[in-house]
């Protein structure tokens, strides 16, 4: 219950995953927006208010329109509002699809059943009731609040010399070989050494010289000798 | 196959859906690639898809998985997103099938005109024949306000006196901003069980009949009705329709029958929407009409035949607009 990452199956016989988005930077998300919301209101209103009856029905229009349909328009546009997107969130259909009309409109017009009876108290409830996070809104669209992918520099394999990991570390141990060294970069060294000498008893290496072995086991597994 | 020599063997494959994705994501003027080099999107998608289940099942390096998935979770974004063409299935909705769905959830129409009827005639007939009960349903400030709106000697009937040198344009946007909330607010209410709409539909049956029958009371029938049976076409029935709307959703909760519940709510949400989003457009017909026509100093007879006619027009275009074609919704 605790790990927020989700699998699903695409037509294509594969699965994706990702991770729901919980209350909190739900709450962020909603607060910038909120901000973003209040500027475009002054910034419509101040010019608006000078033009008399006219600017004020004007402005009245574009009100409504601010506080129904801004999120729907944004979410239409680009999966996500500004604040999600700042957050780096976005919203998608329970299938992984990108968000449509039909289910934006049905989770942002719902917003006001979550809001009751003060603050999202409603929607609060619903989330913390709900393994994938979803508000009253998101129940009924089927939709869900994910976090957007961050696309990461690849990191390289270290290029050293191959070498024939033991026959217990082939079956199961490939993968975790592999991204051993492929995170290496971005641990210290220290915790390289820690997490090598787990192995010891494979490699008989102590220090640098385990965290050397694995990498050679883990050239070998992507290229061969 | 060892990780490097597949890496080798299928990088081109991959470098051209980023290649063609990154074009998609820009906006559509600012695009480089021609429809054919696009068009190669889902060969292309469904080949790295091949390769990414084969990366998994051979337990290549994590990373390679994770670069593999995030162009195929591009590509399947951009594959499976929804359809333009937002203007002609918007004029396919309003002709077709709008009254259609209508029509397939027409029992929920009669329930929620029964809720806003019922109290409201019986609410309207006591206020009629009741001078004092008015003030049960509204305090005196208000009942003073709508009494002035209608007086027979206001220049422009259902705008209080202080209003009635603004424009139309601001009652208008008033009308748009306020119905169209209110018209929402009683789809969401649905959610709670329909217990919201059904009471939003109960408070607007006692405040119209209350002072409906409360004017009428006063002999200020020359002026209030003639302002209000135009507009009240599309104004009454989207709100009817709102309420409608709201109660599929309650319906779905309450009794969600074979499906589960969050199953059975999804499948109506989605009719009922519909629904909700045709009575908004209604409802701004109704902001026009009451703003630009009912306002207006034609005779009492103009109004009534224009109200009779904007009555007919609302009854067939959802009795009959989109019967016998097929496909639309």
């Amino acid at each position: 219950m605790l790990d927020t990452a989700r699998r699903y199956e695409i037509p294509e016989g594969i699965e994706l995953g990702f991770r729901v988005a919980g209350p909190v930077v739900r709450a962020c998300a909603w607060a910038i927006d909120l901000l973003i919301r209040a500027g475009l209101y002054l910034a419509i209103a101040i010019p608006f208010s000078f033009m008399g009856g006219l600017g004020l029905g004007v402005t009245l229009i574009i009100f409504f329109l601010i506080e129904w349909f801004y999120p729907v328009v944004f979410e239409l546009r680009q999966g996500a509002t500004p604040g999600k997107k700042a957050m780096g969130l976005e919203v998608i259909h329970d299938d992984g699809t990108p968000i449509a009309w039909s289910a934006s409109l049905i989770r942002n017009l719902l917003r006001t059943a979550d809001f009751l009876p003060f603050l999202y108290a409603t929607g609060l409830i619903s989330m913390l009731l709900n393994q994938n996070f979803k508000r009253l809104g998101d129940l009924a669209a089927g939709s869900i609040v994910v976090y957007r992918d961050k696309v990461g520099v690849r990191p390289e394999l270290p290029s050293v010399k191959p070498l024939h990991p033991p026959q217990a570390m082939m079956r199961d141990g490939g993968r975790t070989l592999l991204a051993f060294a492929e995170r290496s970069a971005v641990l210290t060294s220290d915790r390289r050494i820690e997490l090598a000498e787990i192995l010891s008893d494979l490699t008989d290496r102590k220090g640098e010289e385990a965290v050397a072995e694995l990498h050679a086991y883990a050239s070998w597994l992507a290229q061969g000798r | 196959m060892r990780q490097r020599a597949f890496e080798q063997h299928h990088r081109d494959d991959w470098e051209q859906l980023r290649h063609v994705l990154n074009d998609l994501d820009r906006p559509r003027r600012k695009r480089q690639l021609n429809s054919v080099a696009t068009g190669c999107l889902p060969k292309l998608y469904r080949a790295v898809c091949n390769h990414y289940a084969l990366v998994c099942s051979r337990h290549y390096s994590p990373a390679l998985e994770m670069e593999l998935h995030e162009l195929i979770v591009r590509g399947h974004r951009h594959l499976y997103k929804g359809r333009g063409a937002h203007l002609w299935r918007l004029v396919i909705f309003v002709s077709v099938g709008f009254p259609q769905v209508f029509r397939k959830h027409i029992a929920y129409f009669w329930i929620a005109t029964f809720l806003l009827l019922a109290p409201g005639l019986l609410v309207g007939g006591y206020c009629y024949f009741n001078s004092e009960l008015i003030y049960s349903v509204m305090d005196d400030a208000q009942v003073a306000q709508m009494e002035a709106m209608y007086d027979p000697s206001n220049r422009k009937p259902g705008r209080a006196l202080d209003r009635s040198a603004e424009t139309d344009m601001l009652m208008f946007g008033h009308y748009i901003s306020n119905n169209i909330g209110i018209g929402f607010r009683t789809f969401a209410g649905g959610m709670l069980f329909g217990i919201g709409s059904m009471l939003l539909l109960l408070f607007n049956g006692v405040f119209i009949g209350a002072v409906a029958g409360h004017l009428t009371r006063m002999g200020y029938q020359d002026t209030f009705w003639p302002f209000v049976s135009g507009h009240g076409s599309f104004e009454l029935t989207a709100i009817v329709i709102c309420g409608a709307s709201g109660l599929m959703l309650g319906h779905a909760l309450i009794a969600p029958g074979q499906r589960t519940r969050i199953e059975s709510l999804k499948w109506r949400a989605a009719d009922a929407l519909k629904l909700v989003m045709g009575a908004a457009l209604m409802l701004l017909v109704a902001a026009f009409i009451e703003a630009f026509w009912s306002s207006s100093d034609a005779a009492i007879v103009v109004k009534y035949s224009v109200a009779a006619i904007l009555w007919l027009f609302v009854a067939l275009y959802l009795g009959f607009a989109g019967r016998g074609s097929h496909g639309a919704g």
